[in-house]
């Protein structure tokens, strides 16, 4: 039990007064972070990364400014479920599956219950990774090691497939808007060539479709024109704002033990990987959808439907710092930022830290902990505040929000291109709600498309286009596999339903 | 020859008289700095970008405050896009990597160095070849015969980016000793040393912060350095080794030397009296010891050069650029 030691100690350096103090100022600072669609988590931290360099300075001080940024971290993670439930705008990659059932349930006057329900289970899986990191990390650290291209395709394909699996009664729809979505992700520099794509000409299209405008445009913007056309009346004014909602989800999340869990799990597996918290929470929503019994309701506003991924993208977003450590490869964006950090106070991540930087390290797991304490006390206090936001009249809230999203989308990248471009992808959002698409899977195939792209071609390269590679060892064999049984569930499922009609 | 030098020291004498004549009239920001960064967050120019902007910050070398922006898109054309049509801005610098002379030559973005002011070269990082500690090469030489004997394609080369620094060199090695990599792009070098770690792929051209930490930990080995000179650290780094123990490959047959810039640049059309601004940051930047510090640990060579030699080196390196690309066939095919 020699982590159980040092991990004790390492909540003697967290707990001491001035870090808990940090932590709640961080933690605050991220939920803020959070919520403004935009400024996601990687920009909060990389603003007040030189900040914290002073911080570093002072005995003992690169624990409090590492526990400062991972809850900044922390917060950030909490936050972007807000902005999904109310206004169906995700304010980051991983929220997207979040707003499949929360946006329904604010609508149908349960975002209190929602959001209790979306910040718990941050808190579960966030706490279910921590575990984990804390007695596995060695064991995990070698298991990531075995990754290499053709491991991470299939791991990418195993979401595309689960989303595509899942979907019912129009797979083809869904396969369609995967498609403009993959062709959108295509648009701007050839990974493996360096040739430009599909820009024509246009500058503005260097660096491709950002996946925050595409998302900001086609939710938010979308969301605003539909309701307009539906009448200027927001449904969501039967909010019921107290306290006691919390208390009263908090008693019907049991039932829901093996949804967790094995959320948990995929995101932990994902976070480890590093494949990311987004495919984790994709997955996850999926295989909760396949699996409940109440699957077919899922989109109407099920309380599992927030569980899901919820619990995923938090085990994945933990989980993901251990390759940073270990490895020195970040699992996100904010991730990396952090490295970075590390690195200008000093520290060297990688295989060496652990034993050279014991301090920190568990000083910073045993933050992990508390930091996700801090984090449910923040954001459990303010739901009452949040839900109460959807009692102001339409009529003044829209403009607000528009002004959010316009805002938020010209931070991307400062540019106006964007602004122009978030009201073009409004419209698409527009029509493909009128024409019932789904609008999940181009989003799902525009963060990760490029992303499967290049191991695809990497993993092309090195075996020189031989495709068993994909089939070559137990690990890239058997996530192969399962993800195409899960893209033929479906048929087979059919034919288990007339088999046992015939007998 | 002792013309050209007593031409020099005159050269030399008008720059001092100029430099003079320019701090007669100084010049300072008067609103926030942007530091752009034409690569993604976490790279090696992310990092000493914002190792700069937190010096900077500490040691209140700026009155105004600074920004770090990072602008990747298109290979770094994103940021070396918006430094040249800001022109006359001195609120806008950028950090430099190869792609200033790559990008334009493999993609026909139209950018070029001439269009930017160079403000100074602040170090330049070196490149080393790794292998995996676990594998038999203990030499350079070992390693390329082992390639060679396996054949065309049967060794993976794991680098930064495509018709980038490091697939150049792979393409120089190549050439120098005939043999041949299948070359596998990543998107960043802390990727790259992972794969090397976990056996992906059988060797690296990393620079040295990108690999130090494994190799403390005992999982890589470098071979040689692609460069003229051992590096100068002589402080052990493992047990046994210092950066000065690893040889240079020229040592080992093969003629490669490489080094990459680490420079600041501005748009142009700025004057010299604002570009005089920050030649006097970045020199107090240097004289940190947080900057020492991080240059001890990534190894670099600490080449400081500003003005016409700065200049004159700049366009040697396109040149040479150009040289190789077009050899390996990664110019842009129009």
């Amino acid at each position: 039990m020699d982590e159980l030691s040092s991990l004790m100690q390492g909540f003697a350096i967290a707990l001491s007064l001035k870090n808990v103090l940090y932590m709640f100022v961080g933690v605050t600072l991220g939920v803020l972070i959070g919520v403004l669609p935009g400024l996601g988590g990687a920009n909060g931290v990389a603003i007040l990364l030189p900040l914290t360099f002073v911080l570093a300075q002072q005995p003992g001080g690169t624990t409090t400014a590492i526990i400062l940024l991972s809850c900044i971290y922390w917060g950030a993670l909490f936050g972007g479920a807000i902005t999904s439930i109310l206004f169906n705008i995700p304010g980051e990659p991983w929220s997207v599956a979040t707003t499949f059932d929360g946006y329904p349930m604010a609508q149908k006057g349960e975002a209190a219950k929602a959001l209790t329900a979306a910040f718990t289970s941050s808190f579960v899986g966030a706490l279910v990774a921590v575990i984990i990191i804390t007695f596995l990390s060695p064991v995990i650290a070698r298991f990531a090691l075995k990754f290499g291209p053709p491991e991470y395709f299939s791991v990418y394909l195993l979401t595309f497939c689960a989303f595509v699996g899942m979907s019912k009664g129009q797979a083809m729809k869904t396969v369609a808007a995967m498609m403009i979505g993959f062709a959108l992700a295509a648009v701007g520099l050839d990974p493996v060539n360096s040739q430009l794509r599909l820009t024509f000409g246009h500058m503005e299209l260097l660096q491709g479709f950002d996946f925050l405008i595409a998302v900001i445009g086609l939710f938010g913007i979308g969301e605003i024109l539909l309701t307009l056309e539906e009448g200027l009346a927001f449904k969501g004014t039967r909010a019921k704002i107290d306290m006691r909602v919390v208390i009263d989800t908090w008693k019907e999340l049991p039932r829901y033990w093996l949804t967790s869990i094995r959320s948990a799990a995929v995101g932990c597996f994902m976070g480890i990987v590093p494949g990311g918290a987004t495919p984790a929470s994709f997955m996850s929503y999926g295989l909760a959808k396949r699996l409940s019994p109440d699957g077919e309701k899922f989109g109407t506003g099920q309380i599992e439907g927030v569980i899901a991924p919820e619990t995923a993208a938090h085990a994945a977003g933990t989980s993901a710092l251990l390759p940073m450590l270990t490895l020195g490869v970040p699992g996100s964006p904010t991730a990396a930022v952090l490295l970075g950090g590390l690195l200008i106070w000093g520290l060297q991540p990688g295989p060496m830290l652990f034993v050279e930087q014991k301090d920190f390290v568990w000083g910073l797991i045993a933050s992990m902990y508390l930091g996700n304490i801090a984090g449910l006390i923040v954001v459990l206090t303010c739901v009452p505040l949040f839900a109460a936001v959807l009692r102001i009249p339409f009529a003044i809230i829209a403009p607000v929000i528009l002004v959010i999203c316009a805002i938020g989308a010209f931070t991307v990248h400062n540019s106006m291109f964007d602004v122009w471009l978030m009201l073009g992808f409004g419209v698409m959002g527009y029509i493909f709600k009128k024409l019932d698409y789904p609008i999940a899977p181009l989003v799902l195939a525009l963060v990760l498309g490029d992303r499967a792209e290049t191991s695809f071609r990497q993993a092309m390269l090195g075996s020189q286009g031989d495709l068993t590679v994909f089939f070559s060892n137990w690990l890239v064999g058997g996530v192969t596999g399962l993800a195409l049984v899960l893209l033929v569930w479906p048929v087979i499922a059919g034919w288990r339903q007339n088999l046992s009609a015939v007998r | 020859m002792r013309r050209c030098k007593s031409l020099l020291a005159l050269f030399c004498l008008g720059l001092a008289s100029m430099g003079m004549a320019a701090h007669a009239q100084t010049w300072e920001p008067t609103r926030t700095v942007e530091f752009i960064v034409p690569a993604g967050t976490g790279g090696g120019a992310d990092q000493m970008a914002r190792l700069v902007d937190a010096i900077i910050k500490k040691h209140g070398l700026m009155k105004q405050s600074m920004v770090v922006v990072n602008k990747g898109g298109g290979a770094g054309a994103e940021g070396f896009l918006e430094i040249k049509n800001a022109k006359n801005d001195p609120h806008k610098i950028i950090i430099t990597l190869s792609n200033l002379f790559t990008t334009p030559h493999a993609t026909g973005i139209p950018f070029n160095w001439k269009e930017m002011t160079p403000v100074a070269m602040m170090a330049l990082d070196q490149f080393v070849l790794w292998v995996n500690a676990e594998t038999p090469y203990k030499s350079a030489k070992e390693y390329v015969d082992a390639v060679k004997v396996a054949g065309f394609h049967k060794f993976k080369m794991g680098g930064t980016g495509s018709k980038q620094e490091d697939q150049i060199i792979t393409v120089g090695l190549e050439r120098q000793t005939g043999i041949k990599f299948t070359y596998i792009p990543y998107k960043g070098g802390g990727e790259v040393a992972t794969q090397l770690v976990g056996k992906h792929i059988n060797s690296t051209v990393n620079n040295p912060i990108e690999a130090v930490s494994q190799w403390r930990a005992g999982q890589l080995r470098p071979l040689c350095v692609f460069d003229d000179e051992r590096m100068p650290y002589k402080v052990k780094v493992t047990g046994d080794m210092s950066w000065n123990d690893i040889p240079t490959c020229k040592q080992v047959g093969v003629d490669l030397d490489y080094l990459m810039l680490r420079g600041i640049f501005m748009p142009p059309g700025v004057t010299d009296a604002q570009r005089s601004y920050y030649i006097e940051v970045i020199k107090k930047v240097r004289e940190t010891p947080e900057w020492k510090d991080f240059m001890e640990k990534g190894a670099f060579n600490q080449t400081f050069m500003v003005g016409d030699p700065f200049r004159a080196w700049l366009a040697k390196e396109d040149q040479r650029h150009f040289d190789l690309m077009k050899e390996s066939g990664f110019l842009l095919k129009k």
